[in-house]
């Protein structure tokens, strides 16, 4: 694995994953995050992983040691010997996620934009955006919100000019190159081609995100009623 | 019991903040002056980590339906009990069905009322602080309303009767909060991006807040930044101080609701140490910022807290060493 690790501030530093070609960088990302979560050091509050990078928030108070001049030199010496030892097949918790989706009409009132603006039919937007495999690259933005890669560039869309104030929770959206999902109801320029009614931020939860970085996303297309029906039994159970 | 007569500005339940959700997009949130908040619960024997009331530039109206044991740490909003002033920085004993209001704002920008036995609402990811946003936290995911009924913790026996003892922090502690503050900074992680003048004026200029800012940031004005060539950054964390620059080239720092990644140059960060008198600022404030190192800034960052821990002993004392 090849990394740097920088001061980000005086509690906590980044972890940056160079890409060299025998590696994939998100696979060396769960490793560090894997590592984190099995074996947490006593300094850690908490990590923010990205896509290139894993943000390690500390507590100086106890990373104080005499050996080291400053509570940084101690956190990044004790990761670095740590890395050493991550193994190359660190256990994976990743996960393929099926989410269904109701695309178009008053789920997806832009299909019929992001189709005329790529000279497809609203259709042909629908089997490509659910014939692809996601991958989650990174959750940000909106609690639960999965920035995904791997949509085909025959989809892709610009942002709308003035972001709508409101978009409805669990709505699915495209902004130029990229598909994600809104978890809850925020403003947003995305142009929204479906709904699901699968909930991805689950704040009763103690892991609170349907989804984590790493996982596999695919889109299933289901009918209105389908739609409706999911939606019930979802709310039932949680 | 508190009711609430009238809601002020902007007034929430908040505490330290949600920590270990990040990782799942959840931001942290919690009280902006995290030292103020911390003190306010060390006055009343609560653990620091009690949830407290924030309040900013204009302070709410609340009636006690039993008594109990408060104390005021922050920004200066002329607080009164029935009508006469009281004083911050100490423990106060409410009685039962006095009023706490307050009047004009003499310093600062927020202020924190802690309650002796803390505030009753469910906690939610480990935490009771208000995420707007998502409207989880707090009372009911919102600010305080007139009308809104807040259950409170009931003071012990103990800590009634060292209440009423004439004691507060020494004012040595008690943080000046200047309307031009000088600010430590840290260099950000993209700092090398931008162009030397850009590096020269963030430590040389005044910068103000503008009136775009709140709990999730405060956008500067007065100085334009820029990078040396546009560059397309991959997202990544940001944390409280982090000073993110949008191609309009107005800095923006970011504070307690910050989202919990993004994509903006960071040209600096703050130094924890100076965070509390950056939430303390309002718009139309001014900043300087001053460079420091990471050496000096963890330095100061321990005796900050090692401060902290001896006047919390020193309170502890008071109650009976029985506090958290």
């Amino acid at each position: 694995m090849t990394y740097s690790i920088s001061p980000f501030g005086d509690c906590a530093l980044m972890i940056e994953i160079h890409a060299d070609s025998s590696n994939d960088t998100q696979q060396e990302i769960q490793k560090i995050v894997s590592f984190l979560e099995t074996h947490p050091p006593v300094w850690l509050v908490e990590y923010i992983p990205a896509f290139t990078t894993v943000a390690v928030l500390f507590d100086p108070l106890l990373a104080v040691s005499d050996s080291f001049a400053t509570p940084y030199d101690k956190v990044r010496t004790e990761l670095q010997r740590c890395f050493q030892q991550l193994e190359k097949n660190q256990e994976s918790t990743i996960k393929t996620v099926e989410l269904p989706v109701c695309y178009g009409g008053e789920w997806g009132p832009d299909l019929e934009f992001v189709a005329s603006h790529n000279n497809l039919s609203p259709k042909e937007v629908i089997r490509i955006h659910s014939s692809t495999t996601y991958r989650v690259a990174m959750i940000g933005f909106a609690p639960g919100f999965p920035f995904l890669e791997g949509m085909s560039e025959k989809i892709a869309a610009p942002r709308k000019d003035s972001p709508r104030l409101r978009i409805p929770e669990r709505s699915v959206g495209i902004a130029g190159k990229q598909t994600g999902v809104y978890p809850i109801e925020t403003p947003g320029g995305w142009q929204l081609i479906g709904r699901t009614p699968l909930r991805l931020f689950l704040p009763e939860k103690s892991e609170p995100s349907l989804l984590r970085a790493g996982d596999f996303v695919r889109f299933v297309e289901v009918s209105p009623q389908e739609y409706e029906k999911l939606e019930a039994s979802y709310d039932q159970n949680t | 019991m508190i009711k609430i007569h009238k809601a002020g500005l902007q007034t929430t339940v908040q505490d330290l903040g949600r920590r270990g959700f990040q990782k799942f997009g959840v931001i942290v949130s919690g009280a902006m002056d995290l030292l103020a908040c911390r003190m306010a619960n060390i006055l009343v024997n609560n653990a620091e980590n009690e949830a407290v009331l924030e309040i900013a530039i204009t302070g709410p109206t609340m009636e006690f339906t039993e008594e109990a044991v408060i104390a005021i740490c922050g920004a200066d909003m002329s607080p009164s009990i029935d009508g006469h002033a009281v004083r911050m920085w100490r423990p106060l004993f409410v009685e039962k069905g006095s009023v706490l209001s307050f009047g004009p704002l003499r310093s600062g920008c927020r202020t924190y009322v802690a309650f002796s036995g803390g505030v009753g609402v469910p906690e939610v990811m480990n935490s009771k602080s208000t995420y707007l946003r998502a409207q989880i936290g707090g009372f009911h995911g919102r600010a305080l309303q007139k009308s809104d009924e807040l259950e409170i913790g009931i003071p012990s026996l103990k800590v009634k009767s060292s209440a009423a003892a004439n004691w507060g922090v020494s004012s040595s502690f008690i943080t000046d909060y200047s309307t031009e503050p000088e600010i430590r900074l840290l260099q950000g992680r993209q700092y090398e991006l931008f162009t030397k003048a850009s590096q020269k004026r963030l430590v040389t200029e005044r910068f103000e807040v503008s009136t775009q800012s709140d709990r999730m940031g405060y956008r500067l004005s007065g100085q334009s930044l820029s990078l040396e060539e546009p560059a397309e950054l991959l997202s990544e964390a940001i944390i409280f101080g982090s000073i993110q620059v949008p191609p309009d080239g107005n800095p923006i720092v970011l504070m307690a609701d910050r989202q919990t990644t993004g994509g903006y140059p960071k040209i600096g960060q703050v130094a924890s140490v100076d965070l509390p008198l950056l939430s303390q600022l309002k718009p139309g404030d001014g900043i300087r910022f001053k460079k420091t190192t990471l050496a000096e800034a963890q330095k100061a960052y321990l005796e900050r807290e090692q401060l902290l821990q001896q006047i919390k002993m020193a309170i502890q004392l008071k109650y009976g060493g029985n506090g958290k």
